[in-house]
């Protein structure tokens, strides 16, 4: 909700966590991965710029409710196990 | 206690004087004396002070933010090449509402090489939202110093101030400066307190993402902020009268204007020259007078159009320029009068960049310039005093 000029603090201040940001929203693409032919080399845990692929029993598994869907994982994927989805697909 | 010392020095007494509570500086001629000074102060206890030397200017600025924003009470200084490396963090300075106080040793900008006096770096930052006071003697360093603290700090402003001496004039010059006691200080300056701070154990974000519907009103605040920071000054530099005794003017110090048919303006230690050149044309019965920039951010709009309506020329000394348009006080003071029913003749002088000396003389063939200019109106509206290959007059 817009706040007047006089409800604002000086400078943008919050007190929340920016977790409460759900910046997954944003996506157009979604990584869809291939546990079948993961070689759990972590790569892409390693490159996420938003460190929100998490390793379970070593093997990959991404926070949508945050990626932002920027491909980067699929991308450096060594094992092309990694494809990019558009939202609303299969 | 009176002492004779220089601007630096002046400079260093002042944030020593304030109580600062963390310097971060890099140095650079002609300002290295101020931090060398004010080291010396941390390392003998005499300020209890945590010294940060870093890397460069934008590391310093960086590190006063920082500083700043965890509740300190925080002051650099710098010049030329080392203020203009710190344009971004002076705009997150101002955007994220701290009062920091700076000491700019204003110095030409190079090429040219130069160390010399020259206002081209001061007035490259003038759209950063910091609060720009140019000085004229030492002492006015030392005041200004302590009365930007207490206007920067108070709930309505918040924002940051540079506080300029001119290079070598003031910086590397001795004058007799009267260092009040501490105690007076103490008196007129309260510790720092703000609002918003980061705190151990309390989770909050600063300098957020915001979106197109809330940017502005952010910056609506800062402009209320910056026009608030006007009035405080004038109720600050009161109370300062009232305490310590003296005063340097307000926005604008007005020098015999009383009456004057035509007015120099001008910002820094060339009004000095300008007071003696105009008591001796005075003595004459020519009525001239001065007013002298010593606010340039916030603007003495007010000043400006009230002294206009009553004068017939307003000679505007730029110690800078702005190509492809003309020295930028000559803009401002003329846009200032724009809507005036009655208004003067105004006429830009380019003069003293790269520390070139400006003589009583140079000054005196201004206003005999502006004299004439002001009856029958000026040919050109900007002329380059004392260059080499310009007509006689100018040389």
């Amino acid at each position: 909700m817009t706040k007047s000029h006089q409800e604002l603090p000086l400078t943008p201040i919050s007190n929340t966590p920016s977790t409460l940001n759900l910046t997954g929203l944003w996506r157009v693409v979604r990584p869809v991965i291939d546990l079948s032919k993961c070689k759990k080399c972590t790569i892409c845990w390693k490159f996420c710029p938003d460190a929100v692929i998490k390793l379970v029993d070593d093997e990959p598994v991404i926070d949508l409710q945050y990626c932002k869907g920027c491909g980067i994982c699929a991308f450096e994927c060594p094992a092309k196990c990694i494809i990019m989805v558009k939202e609303g697909e299969q | 206690m009176r002492m004779v010392m220089t601007g630096n020095y002046a400079s260093a007494y002042g944030a020593k004087l304030a109580r600062t509570e963390v310097i971060a500086a890099y140095p650079i001629t002609p300002q290295t004396s101020i931090v060398e000074k004010l080291a010396e102060f941390v390392s003998t206890g005499e300020l209890k002070a945590k010294f940060i030397p870093v890397e460069s200017e934008h590391s310093a600025m960086a590190a006063c933010i920082a500083a700043q924003t965890a509740g300190a009470r925080t002051y650099t200084a710098t010049s030329s090449h080392g203020l203009t490396l710190m344009h971004e963090v002076l705009m997150w300075a101002s955007g994220a509402r701290l009062p920091i106080v700076m000491t700019n040793v204003s110095r030409a900008m190079a090429p040219p090489w130069s160390v010399w006096v020259d206002h081209m770096d001061s007035v490259a930052q003038r759209d950063t939202g910091w609060l720009q006071f140019f000085c004229q003697s030492n002492q006015e360093v030392l005041d200004t110093i302590i009365m930007a603290y207490k206007v920067c700090e108070s709930g309505g402003v918040m924002l940051p101030a540079m506080v300029i001496e001119d290079a070598f004039i003031l910086s590397h010059t001795s004058e007799p400066v009267d260092v009040p006691d501490q105690e007076l200080v103490d008196s007129f300056l309260p510790a720092y307190s703000p609002e918003y701070k980061i705190e151990v154990g309390k989770a909050m974000g600063f300098g957020s993402l915001v979106k197109p519907d809330q940017y502005m009103e952010f910056r609506y605040k800062a402009m209320l902020a910056m026009k608030e920071a006007r009035d405080r000054l004038l109720r600050v530099e009161a109370e300062f009268k009232h305490v310590f005794g003296r005063e340097h003017g307000g926005l604008l110090e007005r020098y015999r204007c009383e009456d004057a048919d035509v007015v120099l303006v001008a910002a820094g230690s060339v009004a000095a020259t300008a007071k003696d050149v105009i008591d001796a044309m005075r003595a004459k019965g020519v009525r001239v007078g001065l007013a002298r920039i010593r606010a340039f951010r916030p603007f003495p709009h007010e000043e400006f159009r009230s002294l206009g309506s009553k004068v017939e020329g307003m000679a505007v000394l730029d110690r800078s320029y702005t190509f492809g348009a003309a020295g930028a006080m000559f803009s401002e003071v003329k846009a200032s009068m724009y809507s005036l029913q009655k208004r003067p003749v105004v006429k830009n002088y380019i003069a003293g960049l790269g520390g070139r000396d400006i003589t009583p003389r140079t000054l005196e063939k201004i206003l005999e310039d502006m004299l004439v200019v002001s009856k029958r109106g000026a040919e050109d509206e900007v002329d380059w005093v004392d260059v080499a290959g310009l007509p006689r007059r100018w040389r």
